[in-house]
């Protein structure tokens, strides 16, 4: 199963509209198979993630705040929408291969920006 | 985690107070993190204040407004507010348009946080979608005479082709009239491009208006066609046009006399025939004896000249506007809400509207939201509405048109001032010292028409002292 998520400096990032860099990673039998790979986006473009999530043939997507019209293009796709998740992004991946994540988590230690200057 | 800094010392108190404001507001420490939110902004966001609370605030409001939170960090450094347009993205998956608000906290002078207020639009927006608010120059509201006249002008305006600079007060509805411009001109099938000369910094507004190419300067990744080019065979609305630099001014009337102009970093010259309404709140004639702004533009812009008065002298749009945006909100709202009680009806007409029509809109929607029956009562109008109206904190040489003649008030100091109506009345007999009796010069200083001067002697009973 292939994970997406979005994510802005350590965090997932707030907006799925506004994201500028995903990480993609494999996971098999709760394991992570391969160091998270990360992709940037040429520009903020929800339509273009959605395509990205589909050429990379994921299996579910995580992202903070999303709209619905996305959120249902993606679940017709049969792609799994974990969003209004707030947190660190490899506790995330971890929680989601684990099979432990839900939408609307909300993890602690997300008091900064997400991005070390 | 939370700040090591406590904003308010009794925050229970403050998030009742906010509480009862009916917008979204949350407060943020100097980390950006959550300190407290209303229930509104609970409704807006879906996330209840006890999870937000130690959150980056950007995780939790999701705007649009810029990653990284830029606009809060430049506030928190700089000080003052910061209004923008944008949207957040809920807990619902819904997009909402919000006005958003941006102010520093300070105590002891130093900065402990920022405020958010996000104002919910999408009411405002539903309703112009659904054509509530009404085209063209139905849009502008008055019957006063002052607004007849201004009616008249733009009747002729709009046949010409030549620049116009609108001045007036802040809220009195200049971009409303050079859109309104635009649409009754040959041009209006063509693009209206509206810039805000103050909203962006000097080297950021040139590339903004004349466009740059690829690899001008440092992150110039690709060629910008500048809104000049976009508003080819258009209008080009220039707001703030006071704020303008003086290095860009320069450019600008460059541009306005060979029409034709070379974008950053290009050695192409590109033609356009873009026609220019230029509007400021300042008094440009004032800019330009200060050295401000430079003459030859001034005159430039000033081929055509219209001047919106101000609320508080056009007589009998307050009632007008005020039935209009009622029936709006009520609308809007699902509301049914008739008419104002007259002591409400009184005090909303007595009172001055330094805001003009945009605060006089705020009051409306602020007492149709808190309005429980069919009568608007002195209770559904803003607290601030009963206390005396002080005049607004000018920066130094930024005077408007907000005070009439009040250059005279430099060479004759002003009491303290308890009421509009008090600081109208020393105005007036500060002009008739200076003028030495003579009511058409008195007039003039004050900027107001003879019959208006008169009409207002005759009510503080000036003519008989």
């Amino acid at each position: 199963m292939k994970i997406l998520v979005t994510i802005r400096g350590n965090f997932v990032s707030p907006r799925f509209d506004l994201t500028g860099e995903v990480m993609v990673v494999s996971c098999y039998n709760r394991k992570l198979l391969e160091e998270p790979r990360s992709i940037i986006l040429s520009e903020f473009s929800a339509e273009q993630l959605c395509d990205l999530a589909l050429k990379e043939n994921v299996g579910i997507v995580v992202c903070g705040g999303i709209e619905e019209q996305h959120y249902r293009f993606l679940t017709w796709k049969k792609i799994k929408v974990i969003d209004s998740v707030i947190g660190p992004y490899p506790t995330v991946i971890q929680l989601v291969a684990e099979g432990a994540l839900q939408a609307g988590t909300i993890l602690p230690g997300t008091t900064s920006c997400g991005i070390t200057e | 985690m939370k700040s090591e800094q406590p904003l308010p010392q009794s925050l229970p108190d403050v998030v009742d107070l906010l509480n009862a404001i009916p917008h979204g507001i949350a407060l943020l420490d100097n980390q950006l993190c959550i300190v407290a939110m209303n229930r509104i902004l609970e409704a807006m966001t879906g996330f209840t204040a006890a999870e937000a609370v130690g959150i980056y605030a950007d995780y939790i409001l999701r705007t649009s407004l810029s990653s990284n939170d830029l606009i809060c960090r430049q506030v928190l450094a700089e000080g003052g507010s910061n209004s923008r347009e944008g949207n957040i993205i809920n807990r619902a998956r819904l997009r909402i348009p919000v006005h958003c608000t941006i102010t520093r906290i300070e105590k002891d002078e130093q900065p402990t946080g920022v405020m958010v207020v996000l104002e919910d639009m999408s009411v405002l927006q539903a309703a112009k979608q659904e054509g509530l608010s009404s085209e063209g120059r139905a849009e502008i509201i008055g019957h006063s005479r002052q607004m007849e006249a201004i009616f008249e002008m733009m009747a002729v305006l709009a046949r010409t082709d030549a620049s116009v600079l609108i001045t007036g007060e802040t809220g009195t509805g200049k971009d409303k009239i050079a859109e309104q411009l635009h649409h009754s001109s040959q041009r209006v099938r063509r693009p209206f491009i509206k810039v805000n000369c103050g909203a962006l910094p000097e080297a950021l507004l040139e590339s903004e208006l004349f466009g740059h190419v690829k690899g001008a300067f440092t992150g110039a990744l690709r060629d910008s066609a500048g809104k000049f080019r976009l508003a080819d065979k258009g209008t080009l609305f220039l707001t703030e046009i006071g704020d303008l630099s003086l290095p860009l001014q320069v450019k600008l009337l460059s541009v306005l006399d060979d029409r034709e102009f070379f974008p950053i970093g290009s050695s192409q010259k590109v033609k356009v025939d873009v026609r220019v309404i230029a509007a400021t709140h300042r008094s440009l004639r004032q800019e330009v004896q200060r050295g401000r702004f430079r003459e030859d533009l001034y005159y430039r812009l000033n081929v055509l000249h219209l001047h919106i008065p101000p609320l508080r002298e056009r007589e009998g749009d307050v009632r007008l506007l005020l039935e209009h945006f009622i029936r709006q909100f009520s609308r809007a709202l699902g509301r049914n809400i008739k008419e104002i009680s007259p002591e409400a009806l009184r005090v909303l007409l007595d009172y001055p509207y330094p805001g003009n029509v945009r605060e006089l809109r705020n009051i409306v929607e602020y007492g149709v939201n808190l309005c429980h029956g069919e009568q608007i009562q002195l209770d559904d109008l803003p607290r601030y509405m009963f206390k005396p109206v002080e005049p607004l904190r000018q920066e130094p040489g930024a005077e408007g048109f907000a005070q009439p003649g009040s250059s005279l008030r430099e060479s004759a100091p002003m009491p303290p001032l308890s009421a509009w109506e008090e600081m109208e009345r020393s105005e007036i007999l500060n002009a008739l010292r200076r003028s030495g009796g003579s009511k058409k010069e008195a007039a003039r200083l004050l900027g107001w028409g003879r019959t208006t001067l008169w009409r207002k002697i005759k009510k503080y009973g000036l003519n008989k002292t």
